[in-house]
């Protein structure tokens, strides 16, 4: 090997790593140099919604289930870690924790049962449950604030330095979406992907290979769902209020659109499918009446010309385009 | 708690149950041919109630001409839907195809805000508000209407289905759509009359129920959803399913809302539902 080969296979041999490495170090330096506070409040966004999807990424992309319903899961982290830090006294971090903790048990109770059933059944199953979580926080309103929301939740803090600002939160809820996709990358690669993916393949052929398919399903459900708590504890501290409005069946189909666009499976393309989508509502205001319909377009586009999503799609086209060109140039 | 008042509830659930009766009929009509579930259905309902409003006081169209002229709307749009959103489609991944019905639904509704507004309208019923009298409770003549029509569009439905050419094709198509192809059956031109059929169905729906709640471009979306839970109720596809599904989410949710908490009525629905779902994973008379 020449040294440029090798330095080429270096690169590919670590590319994932040196994406995770470079989109790291971009992410601390930007918002001392660009960011202004609508800006940050736009990725911190982004950053939350990253960790609920990469979660939901995995139990729709690789594990090859649907659920409707984890904007349950997101409200659970945020209400149950605002609730316990506000009413009960407990501090911030341990709340956040507990939350977690809860909405995994709940996502163990609820999985058990649910991921028997298939397809429609388990997409109306998941609906139902997010259903059921969103009207009890609207009507339970003694507690939760009901429709009106619950204000004043304390800031996630060490010793004196609170998680308060945009700048501070931005360092926050980016380090743990960082560790998330790296978990999920790793995830992905290891043995336990592997059968995630023989799941989403053959569910029958995969059990025929020695996938224990039910806990393997009910393993990623609950990671998927403790995932979307901690997003949610991280938006309730972050932001220091939630409403019912965030968590309802839109936001759940929201999370799935963002994993369709991105590319089912494709864990780089759901970062992507967030970012697209977060911004979106950002760019289109300005066509205020059109919104809607240029929000549905996008998705029909996107679904009808590149049905295996924006990055996995045009990777694929660009990689078709070079094989032709090499061809004719042969 | 007196007889007349378990009737009272008996009458709305009914009412509310035939409504999501038809409109998982038509989730039911669609997935038959064409395996996935269609979530532009729910605006299907809500398309119903504004093309009647339209008819009656933009078109100035009588209640027996508006009515039909409503429902042809719907069904000529649902038409469209599928040849202009679904069959371009490139892929036959389920997943891809719920999410492309979900961007085609987001468009109609932005479409109808767009055309209608977004304020809550009124629709007048049928005929007449004098309510009748039963055993005590009482009867809205709007309650009889939905439970007529709702009664003959289920007999001409499973007629259709049974007795008719294009009936025999569709449950070709759903089948084995490969076959049917292979035996001469216009395919594309069979799944677009589905559509049309369940455009109809949700249309009917919208006609009948905007005059009880109110008509706004979003109305169907609650209720749809709750058309889509009595079909799985029921056991996705089957059509005697979807009937009893949708008559027994309704009469649960009002005995729920009567007995036990009329704020927490939805969530004892959706809590049976899953209940339900657990113990019987394919539904109630699913295969």
């Amino acid at each position: 090997m020449t040294r440029r080969e090798r330095f080429l296979y270096f690169f590919y041999l670590h590319r994932t790593g040196l994406t995770v490495s470079a989109l790291t170090l971009a992410l601390a330096v930007y918002p001392p140099l660009w960011g202004n506070p609508y800006l940050l409040g736009v990725t911190n966004q982004i950053a939350l919604y990253a960790i609920v999807v990469l979660g939901l990424n995995l139990f729709i992309g690789y594990a090859g289930q649907i659920s409707l319903g984890h904007a349950a899961f997101f409200a659970l982290g945020a209400y149950g870690s605002a609730l316990l830090s506000g009413e009960a006294g407990v501090t911030p971090w341990l709340a956040l924790a507990l939350a977690v903790l809860a909405a995994s048990g709940v996502a163990l109770l609820v999985g058990i049962p649910t991921l028997r059933l298939h397809g429609h059944y388990l997409a109306m199953a998941t609906l139902g449950f997010n259903l059921v979580v969103y009207l009890v926080l609207m009507q339970w309103d003694k507690m939760t604030g009901g429709p009106s929301g619950y204000a004043g939740i304390q800031p996630l803090a060490l010793g004196d330095f609170a998680f308060a600002s945009d700048l501070r939160l931005h360092y926050l809820v980016w380090g743990v979406a960082l560790l998330c996709l790296t978990l999920a990358l790793n995830l992905v690669r290891s043995g336990v992907g592997r059968g995630l993916a023989a799941v989403a393949g053959d569910e029958v052929a995969a059990a025929a290979c020695g996938v224990d398919t039910r806990a393997a399903k009910v393993k990623v459900f609950v990671l998927s769902a403790a995932f979307a708590a901690l997003a949610g504890g991280l938006y309730a501290h972050g932001f220091g209020f939630v409403s019912p409005e965030t968590f309802g069946i839109f936001a759940s189909v929201d999370f799935v659109a963002m994993v369709v666009v991105g590319g089912l499976g494709s864990v780089w393309g759901s970062l992507f499918g967030v970012a697209l989508l977060t911004c979106l509502p950002e760019w289109i205001d300005r066509f205020e009446s059109y919104k809607e319909i240029v929000h549905g377009a996008i998705l029909v586009g996107v679904l009808m010309f590149l049905p295996q999503g924006l990055v996995t799609g045009l990777v694929d086209l660009a990689r078709v385009r070079l094989a032709r060109w090499k061809a004719r140039h042969a | 708690m007196a007889f007349s008042d378990l009737l009272q509830f008996l009458f709305a659930g009914l009412t509310s149950g035939a409504i999501y009766a038809l409109i998982a009929l038509g989730f039911c009509v669609v997935h038959n041919t064409m395996g996935f579930v269609n979530f532009v259905q729910v605006d299907f309902v809500s398309l119903g109630g504004m093309l009647l409003y339209s008819a009656l006081f933009a078109l100035g169209l009588a209640m027996p001409l508006a009515l039909p002229a409503a429902i042809v709307g719907v069904t000529v749009a649902a038409m469209l839907v599928e040849r202009l959103g679904l069959r371009p489609a490139r892929s036959d991944h389920p997943l891809v195809l719920i999410f492309l019905t979900i961007g085609l639904s987001i468009m109609l509704r932005g479409l109808m805000a767009l055309k209608w507004g977004k304020n809550r309208m009124a629709v007048p019923p049928l005929s007449g508000d004098e309510p009748l009298r039963l055993f005590g409770a009482a009867l809205l003549p709007q309650t009889l209407w939905v439970l007529t029509l709702t009664a003959v569009a289920i007999v001409t439905l499973l007629w259709f289905y049974r007795r008719t050419r294009l009936g025999l094709a569709m449950r070709a198509v759903a089948a084995n759509p490969t076959a049917a192809a292979v035996v001469g059956l216009p395919v594309g031109r069979v799944k677009m009359l589905t559509f049309g059929l369940a455009g109809a169905l949700g249309g009917l729906a919208g006609v009948l129920v905007t005059p009880i709640t109110t008509l706004r471009y979003d109305v169907g979306v609650l209720l749809g959803l709750k058309g889509f839970a009595a079909a799985i109720l029921g056991g996705f596809g089957s059509l005697p399913g979807a009937v009893l599904g949708g008559i027994g989410l309704g009469v649960l949710e009002t005995l729920s809302a009567g007995y036990v908490s009329s704020a927490y009525k939805d969530v004892c629905a959706f809590v049976v539902l899953l209940l339900v779902l657990f113990i019987r994973p394919q539904g109630l008379l699913g295969k």
